[in-house]
């Protein structure tokens, strides 16, 4: 368990130095995340006023365009370097090397949602700091479940052909359950009165969601990264 | 599944011949009328709609567990089977839902779960069509987490909206309505086995060929 735990922390840590040096998906993704959002507005926004109940949908569904690039690129790199092979060759549990992938695609998920939340409460009047432990836990819980498909799908797509185009057509229909929750537990708590039953009925299912879909990626990673 | 290939066949074929006299003759529903008769083949598709949903899923384990080829192939046939009895459903569904709700397409909760887990199984085709070599151990994951999905999608679905009519309507059916039903059921779940059986035979086939040009070849 310790050096599962270990590898993981390694592989995660190789990601983000790997990141730091260039900034490359950072800047990127925050980048087509609040243009996103900007293209919402265009949309969304009436005289002046955002629809109402609009700003929770925004956000998730900025969330969900910029996880998907950010899960594209981190393995485009891997490819690219040719270094996946390397990876899966490393003495270790391959469960702990997806979890180190996951960990590295969740810390930068984390990084666009401190800039997009923000965003979103200021161009939209959405209340985010309303209930700032109920709005991190249902995006903790939400980003986790989009994350861990996205990580198994992403690692498996490196081989395939047409992979860009891929990756978000497996991954959208998984993950409606995650957007379902996400945006109808946000809306509950951007209300004017929040509405916290509500809230936890949807991070609940986002729990479970997330149990089931990390123990199925665990479990099928092995087999589906044997070549 | 050879030997009684023929006789499932020729049942079929009297079945569905029969089937439009079945349904004509069973009552015609008091506040719906006429539109009503769809129920007879928009519930047996759907039902096997879900039952090739896990017939897909759980081949699709057993290919990546077991790495079982056979498994593969069966798990391809009900993956383009879901497609298919999921066309029917969304088909026939607004047909009956413009005459009952008076709009083509509602989100309701069975609606938007029955076109999820569709679109799940078309984007399985796609990877297999579009994945190029080893694609299908990735569409293997996607029939298996698709699987996995069915509750999510179905409860996020069911608090986010509902208006279909309740599971239990099958059981509360008149009784002239019921045998008409259940022979529907029954007619479509054959014509299910059979395509299903074709479908792999195909695959078996076409994978023995290729290994007779390989075999040629060295």
């Amino acid at each position: 368990m310790k050096q599962f735990l270990r590898v993981a922390w390694v592989v995660m840590r190789k990601d983000l130095t790997v990141e730091m040096r260039s900034r490359e998906i950072v800047y990127t993704t925050v980048f087509f995340a609040a243009s996103c959002v900007l293209v919402f507005a265009f949309a969304l926004v009436r005289e002046g006023r955002p629809l109402e109940d609009a700003s929770a949908g925004i956000l998730w569904i900025a969330i969900a365009f910029a996880g998907t690039l950010a899960l594209g690129r981190t393995f485009e790199r891997e490819r690219h370097t040719e270094t996946l092979r390397a990876l899966m060759l490393a003495p270790s549990d391959r469960p702990a090397i997806y979890v180190g992938k996951l960990l590295g695609v969740l810390v930068l998920m984390a990084i666009v949602e401190a800039v997009l939340v923000p965003m979103v409460g200021l161009l939209f009047h959405a209340p985010v700091l309303a209930r700032p432990l109920w709005l991190a836990a249902l995006l903790a819980a939400g980003t986790l479940g989009f994350a861990s498909v996205g990580t198994l799908f992403a690692a498996m797509l490196v081989r395939a052909r047409s992979r860009d185009v891929l990756l978000p057509v497996l991954l959208y229909p998984i993950t409606i359950p995650v957007i379902i929750a996400g945006v109808r537990g946000t809306a509950a708590i951007f209300q004017a009165t929040p509405d916290e039953p509500m809230a936890r009925f949807w991070a609940a299912l986002l729990v479970f969601f997330d149990v089931v879909f990390v123990t199925l990626s665990l479990w099928t990673f092995e087999p589906l990264m044997t070549e | 599944m050879t030997r009684i290939f023929v006789p499932l066949v020729l049942i079929a074929m009297v079945l569905f011949a029969s089937a439009p006299l079945v349904v004509a003759n069973a009552p015609v529903e008091q506040t719906m009328g006429l539109v009503q008769k769809i129920f007879y083949y928009h519930v047996p598709s759907a039902m096997l709609l879900f039952v090739s949903a896990f017939v897909c899923g759980i081949a699709s384990a057993v290919f990546l567990f077991r790495r079982s080829a056979a498994a593969d192939r069966v798990a391809l046939a009900a993956g383009e089977l879901v497609v298919l009895f999921g066309l029917i459903v969304l088909v026939t569904g607004p047909i009956w839902a413009r005459k009952a709700w008076g709009v083509w397409w509602e989100w309701d909760a069975r609606l938007t779960s029955s076109l999820l887990l569709w679109m799940i199984f078309v984007a399985y085709l796609m990877v297999r069509r579009f994945g190029g070599p080893g694609s299908e151990k990735l569409a293997g994951a996607m029939a298996l987490f698709g699987m996995a999905n069915v509750p999510f999608v179905y409860v996020s679905v069911n608090y986010w909206r509902t208006l279909h009519p309740k599971t239990s309507v099958v059981m509360t059916l008149a009784p002239g309505m019921r045998g008409a039903f259940w022979f529907c059921v029954a007619a479509f779940a054959i014509l299910y086995l059979l395509l299903l059986t074709l479908r792999k035979r195909l695959e078996d086939q076409q994978a023995m060929v290729e290994q007779l040009y390989l075999a040629v070849e060295e």
